[in-house]
């Protein structure tokens, strides 16, 4: 079991390192071929593991080695592999093996192949080691290692020139790779903060000794320690109001979008708090976990809220990613960490076949995103249709999909611990979920033809790449009837969470309710996007439209408050200290060492007697000196 | 008694004959001088009871090195008076004197370290030169060896350099070296 | 009495001779001679601390230097030789080539 532990671990690093070999290189399929193989490897590694673990109930700890060792402070290179990892891990391999395939056919054309590759299973790697570190550490350097790679594969397309913010709102993928690395940056100080207030009161980073030890400290350490972790978390899973960065990143290759973006960077902060749940669900960080469990409903509501608007295919899927990690949270923050987990990888199931199947569209329409500007695809492209059907489907919450059992259970959860105010936006959120969803489903394959016809001619993805996105589907569709037996697996390492009998017995009726705003949702997107677009003046030019489709004009506000006085500092830091004291103090160094050597240069007479000389005067100095020397001694 | 006599007259012959060897234009006279004062030093060495070194001084130094001098001396004009602009004779007091006072100052200084002791002390009853013997061949055999490597290495080198082209004029060999270099230009 | 002192004094002033010498000089025959001299004060100064101490290493040292010098003597005159075939002055102002 040992091995299989290393060989999910590094199978995608090998492959990351094979593909890096010919990252400078032209287009090789077989570097595709050989980076899916080794990950599905890895799949099938996580998956034996996590029936072994299903199986027996325990959880494998292996040690690789001493990683840091400094006085009392002692990091080994541990992995641990319990119900919670190896349900990340799983998925995380699950959703990239497809997505490998899928980029094989998706990047066919682009020159830059094989670093792609190298690109994504390095991504695959360090998410690995972030969901199987068994201490905060090597938590943190996953953590950092996707960073790195959202950034690197953000900005694949560095090359393509800044935009305007009116004709591109994420400018150029450079920018949006930048954008992203830096708000991460600011989240991930809160929890490196959040990390070392933890070993700073516990002497340890291995998660067992440190939940061991919650009970014993102060309230005040455990809320600030909650509050910093989820600082971090909030950076990486985009919640508000570090969440510009999410839409931006979709500047990457979809393929790209698809595994980071949807099915596993963007979940690590929701997998953080599932994993610290020991410390999320004291008693005594009650007021940080509502906090949570009110930001997230925030922003399930407020990310759909601009979804409902959006032309841009892949943003209206990044919103929507941005609102399921707000029900993820909802329900983290309240308590019910295991149904968030299920939701977690039943919505990167769906979310990340919606993605592939907006690839598709792309591929097809000549990397055209506004989804105004399509329609009637159904017939070119049946099944990136029923892909796509079939994902917002689940999405939207439709019985007997994966989101159905889900998201249900969230809202469900959130009307049992009494938060009726939650509850009602996130019954709210599910209807918006559901009529944004099909609007987009609607205005791409149905009605009629928008396109260029004469410059474009939509056709369907490669064979092999539809068949590789199957296995989401299939499981987009029924991955909700594993609840059950997912709730006894994973409530052995996580707490239990039961609705109370009240709720219970009220729960077909919740139930309905949902589905009937859900169904409402869909009916109204029908009615107005099913038989082409009809666009309504009026409506896009009122001010909520324009609020909604300019994100609540929060990038500009940031970009007016933070980026531009902070540009004016830096150049003001750069213009008045840098260049007039620290350039001076540094160039009169220069300049004196340059003018002594210069007046020194006189010495170099080439005339070996004034060289004599001048050996006499450095031998008598030395005498001197040591005669005084010996004098004062 | 006689070795004060000695030391002094010997001091002060040998301080006044190295002054001339410094001092003098004509490199003849220097060289006489500084043979003098060669001998005389193997004196101080007599004295101090290192009767083989002052023997090696006398052959090695008077016999050897100022013999090399004197043949060096037929290559080059020795009857004439050395011309050259010797450096100011300020900056020389000043170093020469500085050191000088430094130095005497320094080994004027009473010796307190009582910790010094004899690595080879010398026999009573034995002579000189076959103590020198013992401890030369036994404990500084292989400095010894290395310094007969290091003289052998510094006769051939200075065969080599000295008699290179004895018939030849070097610069001579140089004018011609150009002209077959001109010549290949042209054509 | 004629202690230690007296000969590391006249050893002392006769290296300091020497040193006036070498700075002095510009003919390269000349510092050769004032590098002679200096050698020679340090061989007085050994040999006069292995009487006072009672030990041979002084005068083994005094030895070691009779062969350096005359090593350097033979090489260092056939280069004066090569030299003054060369340029025909042994002055140094005339040799000054390596001007920085």
């Amino acid at each position: 079991m040992e091995n299989l532990v290393y060989i999910a671990l590094f199978a995608p690093f090998a492959s990351s390192m094979f593909s890096a070999l010919f990252g400078m290189s032209p287009r090789q399929t077989f570097v595709g071929v050989i980076a899916s193989t080794l990950l599905f490897i890895s799949f099938a590694a996580s998956a034996t593991l996590a029936y072994h673990v299903y199986s027996t109930g325990t959880a494998i700890h292996v040690t690789m080695m001493e990683w840091i060792s400094a006085g009392d402070l002692t990091i080994p290179f541990g992995f641990l592999v319990d119900q919670v990892s190896v349900t990340m891990m799983t998925v995380v391999t699950l959703v990239s093996t497809v997505v490998h395939i899928y980029s094989i056919g998706y990047m066919d054309h682009d020159k830059s192949f094989n670093r792609f590759f190298s690109y994504l299973s390095a991504f695959v790697f360090s998410m690995m080691i972030l969901v199987m570190s068994d201490n905060f550490a090597g938590l943190f350097i996953g953590w950092e290692g996707v960073g790195v790679c959202s950034w690197l594969l953000i900005g694949f397309w560095y090359h393509k020139a800044d935009k305007p913010r009116e004709e591109n709102p994420s400018i150029s993928p450079s920018w949006a790779a930048n954008e992203a690395f830096i708000v991460n940056r600011i989240a991930d100080l809160g929890m490196l903060v959040g990390i070392f207030i933890l070993y700073w009161n516990v002497g340890s980073l291995q998660y067992d000794v440190v939940f061991a030890a919650l009970p014993d400290l102060s309230g005040s350490v455990l809320n600030a320690a909650a509050l910093a972790l989820f600082i971090g978390a909030m950076g990486k899973s985009a919640q508000f109001p570090l969440h510009t960065w999410l839409t931006d990143a979709m500047e990457g290759p979809t393929p790209v979008s698809a595994l980071i973006h949807a099915a596993t960077m963007v979940t690590a902060g929701v997998f953080l708090v599932i994993r610290a749940n020991p410390l999320f669900g004291m008693d005594e960080v009650a007021g940080v976990s509502y906090f949570i469990a009110a930001l997230g409903t925030f922003v399930a509501f407020f990310a759909a809220s601009m979804a409902l608007v959006n032309r841009d295919l892949k943003r209206i899927i990044a919103f929507s990613t941005l609102s399921q990690l707000g029900y993820m949270f909802a329900a983290a923050g309240l308590g019910a960490y295991w149904i968030a987990l299920f939701h977690l990888a039943a919505h990167a199931f769906f979310k990340a076949l919606l993605f592939l199947g907006a690839g598709n569209v792309m591929h097809a329409m000549d990397d055209e995103l506004d989804i105004f500007k399509m329609g009637g695809l159904k017939k070119a492209m049946r099944w990136t249709y029923i892909y796509m059907g079939l994902a917002s489907l689940a999405l939207a919450g439709i019985p007997f999909f994966a989101g159905f059992f889900s998201k249900d259970a969230i809202i469900e959860t959130a009307f049992n611990e009494g938060t009726f105010v939650l509850w009602v936006i996130l019954v709210l959120t599910a209807g918006m979920t559901a009529f944004y969803s099909f609007r987009q489903v609607f205005l791409t394959f149905h009605g009629k033809e928008r396109y260029d016809k004469a410059t474009i001619h939509p056709h369907d993805m490669y064979k092999f790449v539809l068949i590789a996105m199957a296995p989401l589907a299939i499981l987009a569709a029924i991955a909700g009837f594993f609840m059950g037996g997912y709730e006894n697996f994973v409530t052995k390492l996580l707490p239990e969470y039961h609705m109370s009998e009240h709720t219970h017995h009220i729960a077909w009726l919740l139930g309905l309710l949902v589905l009937v705003v859900a169904v409402s949702g869909i009916v109204l997107a029908y009615r107005k996007y099913a038989n082409g677009l009809k666009r309504d003046e009026d409506l896009e030019n009122s001010f909520i439209y324009k609020l909604l489709a300019n994100q609540y004009y929060i990038p500009q506000f940031y970009e007016e408050f933070i980026t531009k006085p902070y540009a004016m500092l830096s150049e003001h830091m750069w213009k008045d200290i840098d260049m007039k004291i620290v350039d001076t103090t540094v160039d009169g160094i220069a300049k004196f060492l340059y003018k002594s050597g210069d007046g020194a240069r006189k010495m170099q007479t080439g005339n070996l007697s004034n060289y004599l000389n001048w050996m006499a005067v450095g031998a008598v100095i030395l005498l001197v000196v040591a005669a005084i020397s010996a004098m004062l001694v | 008694m006689y070795e004060a006599v000695a030391f002094y007259l010997f001091s002060v012959l040998t301080i006044g004959l190295f002054l001339i060897t410094v001092m003098s234009k004509n490199v003849l006279y220097a060289m006489t001088s500084l043979a003098a004062g060669m001998v005389l030093i193997s004196g101080f060495f007599f004295i101090l009871g290192a009767d083989f070194l002052g023997v090696v001084q006398l052959i090695v130094y008077v016999g050897a090195i100022m013999a090399l001098y004197s043949f060096a001396m037929m290559f080059f004009d020795a009857t004439r008076d050395i011309k050259e602009k010797n450096t100011s004779n300020a900056l020389v007091f000043v170093l020469g004197g500085l050191s000088a006072l430094v130095l005497v100052l320094i080994f004027a200084a009473p010796i307190h370290s009582e910790a010094i002791q004899a690595l080879y002390p010398m026999h009573e009853g034995v002579g000189n030169a076959q103590d020198v013997g013992i401890v030369l061949f036994t404990k500084y055999l292989v400095p010894f060896e290395v310094a007969a490597v290091m003289l052998l290495v510094a006769m051939i080198s200075g065969i080599i350099l000295a008699g290179k082209k004895m018939d030849l004029s070097l610069t001579e060999d140089m004018s011609a070296d150009d002209e077959i270099l001109t010549q290949k230009d042209e054509k | 009495m004629i202690g230690l002192s007296h000969y590391l004094i006249v050893s002392a002033l006769i290296f300091s001779i020497g040193l006036m010498g070498v700075l002095r000089r510009r003919n390269l025959l000349m510092l050769f001679f004032a590098t002679e001299v200096m050698l020679n004060a340090v061989n007085i100064a050994f040999a006069a601390i292995s009487h006072y101490y009672n030990d041979l290493t002084g005068q083994m040292f005094a030895f070691f230097i009779i062969a350096i010098a005359a090593s350097e003597v033979a090489v260092g005159l056939g280069l004066l030789i090569v030299l003054y075939k060369k340029y025909g002055s042994l002055d140094l102002d005339d040799l000054a080539s390596m001007k920085g």
